[in-house]
């Protein structure tokens, strides 16, 4: 094939069915650009046990072909499964370019399957373009305060991962595209971690996504006894009290007001940032917001690329001004 | 147990960061700088395993002279020893080569558990510690929230998507990394800062340690992003902006 292919993630839906992941078609969608731009077809990969179904669901979609690679010893996920499958699939393919979303699980499986390859994946990229007729991609630095271009010096293949939203797959095209299935070779013994049941902690007895206004605050606020500002402000504007990661972790606020991909996504109306920097884990919860307001003494903050207002200062001053200006 | 936990230093949090003349990397000549965030959870997590199970706790730093301070650090808190293998550039660009001089220096140790952050701060490929567990030949765990040792190897907690987490079984040797914010972190004592004077910090020379391979990924400039979104942005006195965004807020964008 010597083309692009693009793995797409899995997920169990709530009757036990495979489905795609929320990620997978972006995946697909950046898989389709490096094809558009270097003129490579494109295929698709499901990995797992029983992907029959979903590799059905995928080649409903313009690609050259999907490779459904399905193995017993493929049901659970596991670094070693997952990269002894994708290894021989890319050898048997001749992929040139494999193009995965950077989801927890292609963090911890992907570097594996490069390295095995003696490749360094590309991970979390942004952007993508080709220059005298190779392919460059964007990553960011700095948790997203600065970019970065990177380029491919050798034969391949290629590993590039792509963040959440950096690619649309609302473009993509429909088609007819052939199943083909494929056995990856692999024994018990080869697969040395042994997961166990999936669980949830946190009692969500908050439900942030019912807010219309939510004020949200981070690691700027400094200490736990400074919490009572932000609160202040929320209380002014009838909003929900939230937060980033750092603040839960430090248990500050409860867990269930965690914004994020690993806390709730939320999609209100208004969304304040205060001393939040803008870290993708948190943008991929809140950037649905229909307004965004950041408020950050760095003027580079990448929170500030999302917001639609913004107030470059000292919260400890900013704040209460606000809270002062929303009574009178 | 013998516990290596790879850390790294770079610039301090909220540094103001330029971009050099030739967009090579960023002006570092008036930055601090402190241990990598995640790097810190995985020498806590280390020492807290030593705690309960005895043994060593080895740190091992690649960088240039001024890691020295990290890794003193690292020692006051409680490491037994480190290992420094110095650079002199600001930064090894390429996870892979940086993770065989990691595995070339750690050839002599056998731990029984790696430890590294899931991901630095600064270049941010959340990388290393997997590609140094292929290169070792170990099996791994990434973002990892809890460690506990039992028959034959240990059970970790795993953080996934969407508030879910999962316990996995994995024999040692094994590497793991490790995810933020599971644990509290100590700070080192006054004891601690006077016994690290005295402990071992082993000097290696990277260029003692690098292979001759082709590098696969290479970063040809760096640069700030552009912004892509037009905000509406104050940076005036407080009470000025606070009084230019309330009137927007109500009568632009009438969300209050
Ligand atoms: C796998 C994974 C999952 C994660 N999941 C989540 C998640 O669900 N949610 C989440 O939020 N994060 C998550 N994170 C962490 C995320 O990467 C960031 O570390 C985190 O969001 C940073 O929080 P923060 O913006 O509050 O802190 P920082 O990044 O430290 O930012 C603090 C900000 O406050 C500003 N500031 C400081 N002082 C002041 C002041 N006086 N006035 C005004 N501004 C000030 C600074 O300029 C800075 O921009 C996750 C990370 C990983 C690796």
């Amino acid at each position: 094939m010597s083309g692009v292919l693009a793995v797409l993630e899995l997920a169990v839906g709530g009757s036990g069915e495979l489905k795609l992941h929320k990620m997978a078609l972006e995946a697909l969608a950046a898989a389709k650009r490096i094809g558009a731009e270097l003129g490579l077809p494109v295929s698709a990969a499901v990995v797992g046990s029983g992907v029959g179904p979903v590799a059905a669901a995928v080649a409903q979609y313009s690609v050259e072909k999907v490779f459904a690679v399905d193995h017993a010893l493929l049901a659970a996920y596991t670094p070693d499964g997952y990269s002894i499958a994708l290894k021989q699939l890319v050898a048997a393919t001749g992929a040139k370019y494999v193009v995965f979303p950077h989801t927890y699980q292609v963090r911890d499986f992907a570097p594996k399957l490069a390295t095995s390859m003696g490749q360094v994946l590309a991970s979390d990229v942004v952007g993508l373009r080709v220059e005298d007729g190779a392919l460059v991609l964007v990553r960011q630095l700095f948790q997203g305060k600065i970019n970065a271009d990177l380029r491919f010096p050798g034969d391949g293949p290629h590993f590039v991962s792509v963040q959440a939203g950096a690619f649309r797959a609302d473009g993509l095209e429909a088609g007819a595209a052939p199943v083909e299935a494929f056995t990856p070779e692999l024994s018990a013994a080869q697969i040395r971690t042994k997961p166990l049941e999936l669980f949830r902690e946190s009692s969500r007895a908050v439900d942030l996504t019912a807010a219309d206004i939510i004020v949200s605050v981070g690691r700027g606020i400094r200490e736990a006894e400074n919490i009572g500002v932000v609160q202040e402000l929320a209380d002014a504007l009838g909003a929900e009290l939230a937060a980033s990661r750092p603040i839960c972790d430090n248990g500050w606020l409860p867990m269930e007001r965690q914004v994020g991909s690993s806390g709730q996504t939320v999609a209100p109306k208004m969304y304040v940032a205060v001393g939040i920097s803008g870290a993708i884990q948190h943008l991929v919860g809140m950037k649905g917001s229909k307004v965004v307001v950041a408020i950050n003494k760095d003027p580079e903050a990448p929170i500030f690329e999302v917001a639609d207002y913004g107030i470059v200062g000292d919260l400890f001053e900013v704040v209460p001004a606000l809270v002062a200006e929303l009574k009178k | 147990m013998k516990i290596v936990v790879a850390i790294k230093q770079v610039p301090a949090r909220d540094s103001l960061l330029k971009v050099n003349g030739e967009g090579t990397w960023i002006e570092d000549a008036d930055l601090a700088y402190e241990i990598n965030e995640p790097d810190a959870y995985a020498l806590e997590a280390g020492l807290q395993l030593r705690e309960k199970e005895g043994g060593e706790v080895v740190v091992i730093c690649v960088g240039p002279d001024r890691a020295t301070q990290t890794i003193r650090e690292a020692l006051a808190k409680g490491a037994d020893r480190a290992i420094h293998i110095e650079t002199y550039e600001e930064t090894v660009g390429d996870p892979l080569a940086l993770a065989r001089v990691l595995a070339a220096a750690l050839s002599e140790e056998s731990p029984d558990l790696v430890l590294t952050g899931l991901q630095s701060d600064d270049l941010g490929f959340g990388q290393t510690g997997v590609i140094l567990a292929e290169v070792m030949g170990l099996p791994h765990g990434t973002l990892i929230m809890n460690i506990e040792v039992s028959e034959g190897g240990i059970t970790v907690k795993r953080e996934l998507e969407d508030g879910w987490f999962q316990n996995v079984e994995i024999p040692l040797p094994a590497l793991l990394t490790v995810q933020s914010g599971a644990t509290k972190l100590r700070y080192a004592t006054l004891m601690g800062i006077k016994r690290a004077k005295t402990k071992e910090v082993k000097q290696l020379d990277i260029s003692d340690l690098q292979t001759e391979s082709e590098p696969t990924i290479a970063v040809s400039r760096i640069y700030l992003p552009e912004k892509s979104k037009k905000s509406v942005v104050f940076d005036g006195p407080a009470r000025e902006s606070a009084a230019k965004l309330v009137e927007k807020l109500r009568f632009e964008a009438r969300v209050i």
